[in-house]
């Protein structure tokens, strides 16, 4: 056991979880390789979104991950920062659009 | 063109010599060797397949000091093949069924005698490749080397890391982009990459940092659309290169922290079917004093041939290369991560 929570090296260590369980493992990363394969949206598309969406579920190894993809994708800097601001606009936005819910009830609990 | 760096060797730094390249490299510790995964590929040891392409390293100086450069090029350099040595080369080429001459440096075009290496070599009916850095075709004793190239009909090979400016300057120099786009403009002139020339204009796109190149053929796509959306320019192919944990990309991984990571990284990426693909196999390198490598990479690390192949282009013996030992190290990893590395790109689709 450790100390604390998330260490860097444990990403390599992602196959691990195939140990106990190869079968969901196997099927897991088939379908994560097909997912990431070239489609409707080139690699490099993928690996930017995959980018944004690891900043809003803040996953520290799916950062490091796909920050290293989008660069072997030919993603520079400020493709990935501006993808990095899509999904903290989605964030602060899908935060802010629910005042319409505490307005909603604001207004049906006020006089 | 912008700042010019002094190389390695003028600064007297360490790594400056193969030797200390290779001590450094063994300071990272594998999970295996590639001794060892070799031979989980029932690849050990490995052996050439035949000689396909002769690689003639005329020398190391360059115009430019590229911050991942393998051969520690640069303008301070003053290593140059010598007469006879590339009259060797000339001999070798024409004794032999050698279909392919790749020419390379440093800048191979500062070569004195460059162009009649090349009329030479074309003469035969070889098929010759020049590794060109772009910006040398601006200098004004070489701009007429498109039309050169053009009436020869060389495969130029360009570097260009990046169809943006900035990762391209970052690794190559400042204001080498914009010089890059103007040689591939004038290279396009004379018809370079345009299908009814049947003339040939390569890119060559290194990572630029501590990563893998991504998938080439993706890549090539994006890179066709986007230098003719941008600046109207077409090429042929690109190549995708792993960068070689050697000479100043070494040094540069070691100062920032990144070697282990690095190799780590292209142990874990290690694929049977680039290493089959390997381009020592069928490559045979020749340094700018005639001494004889498994491939350019091995010529910077000072690892000669094996001891029972000949170590000169003057003692050459095709029947003896052909069959020859190929000598490794951990950086031969880079050429067998992922798609797979070697001069012309990925190895394996």
């Amino acid at each position: 056991m450790t100390d604390h929570y998330y260490n860097a090296k444990d990403l390599s260590r992602f196959a691990e979880m195939g140990e106990e369980a190869g079968p969901l493992w196997q099927k897991f990363s088939a379908w994560y390789s097909a997912v990431f394969a070239e489609g409707a949206l080139s690699e490099r598309e993928k690996a930017l979104i995959a980018l944004g969406v690891a900043h809003a579920v803040q996953c520290p190894y799916c950062i490091d991950a796909f920050t290293e993809s989008c660069l072997e994708n030919g993603a520079d800097a400020e493709q990935m920062t501006e993808a990095v601001h899509v999904a903290s606009a989605i964030r602060g936005g899908a935060s802010l659009v629910h005042g319409v819910q505490m307005r909603n009830k604001a207004n049906q609990l006020g006089m | 063109m912008g700042r010019v760096l002094p190389t390695l060797q003028k600064q007297h730094a360490p790594l400056a010599s193969g030797a200390e390249q290779r001590a450094t490299l063994t300071t990272a510790p594998l999970p295996r060797s590639f001794e060892e995964s070799l031979a989980q590929s029932s690849l050990y040891p490995l052996r050439a397949t035949g000689v396909d392409i002769l690689q003639v390293n005329v020398g190391k100086k360059c115009n430019q000091t590229c911050r991942h450069c393998h051969v520690d090029a640069g303008p301070d350099r003053t290593e140059v093949m010598p007469r006879d040595v590339m009259e060797k080369c000339v001999d070798v080429l024409a004794a032999s069924d050698i279909p392919t001459v790749d020419i390379t440096g440093g800048a191979p075009e500062l070569h004195p005698d460059f162009e009649e290496f090349v009329e030479r070599a074309r003469g035969m009916g070889k098929h010759v490749m020049d590794r060109c850095n772009l910006t040398i075709l601006l200098l004004p004793n070489y701009a007429h080397l498109p039309e050169f190239f053009a009436r020869h009909n060389v495969e130029v090979i360009c570097s260009l890391p990046h169809y943006r400016a900035n990762q391209t300057d970052t690794q190559r120099g400042e204001g080498v982009f914009e010089e890059s786009i103007e040689a591939l403009r004038r290279l396009n002139a004379v018809g370079y990459g345009r299908p009814e020339s049947g003339l040939v204009v390569d890119l060559v796109t290194n990572p630029v940092g501590a990563f893998l190149p991504g998938n080439q053929a993706s890549l090539e796509r994006e890179w066709k659309r986007e230098l003719e959306r941008r600046y109207g320019i077409v090429f042929n192919s690109l190549y995708t290169i792993t960068n070689m944990p050697i000479s100043r990309f070494l040094e540069w991984l070691e100062e920032s922290e990144n070697l282990e990571a690095y190799m780590t990284r292209l142990v874990s990426a290690y694929n049977p079917g680039a290493a089959r693909g390997v381009m020592c196999r069928s490559t045979l390198s020749v340094g700018w004093d005639g001494s004889l490598y498994d491939c350019d990479f091995n010529q910077m690390l000072e690892l000669g041939v094996a001891d029972d192949a000949p170590q000169s282009i003057f003692d050459f013996d095709l029947d003896q290369i052909r069959r020859r030992k190929i000598v490794v190290g951990p950086h031969c990893f880079g050429c067998t991560a992922g798609a797979g590395s070697s001069c012309g790109g990925a190895t394996v689709a």
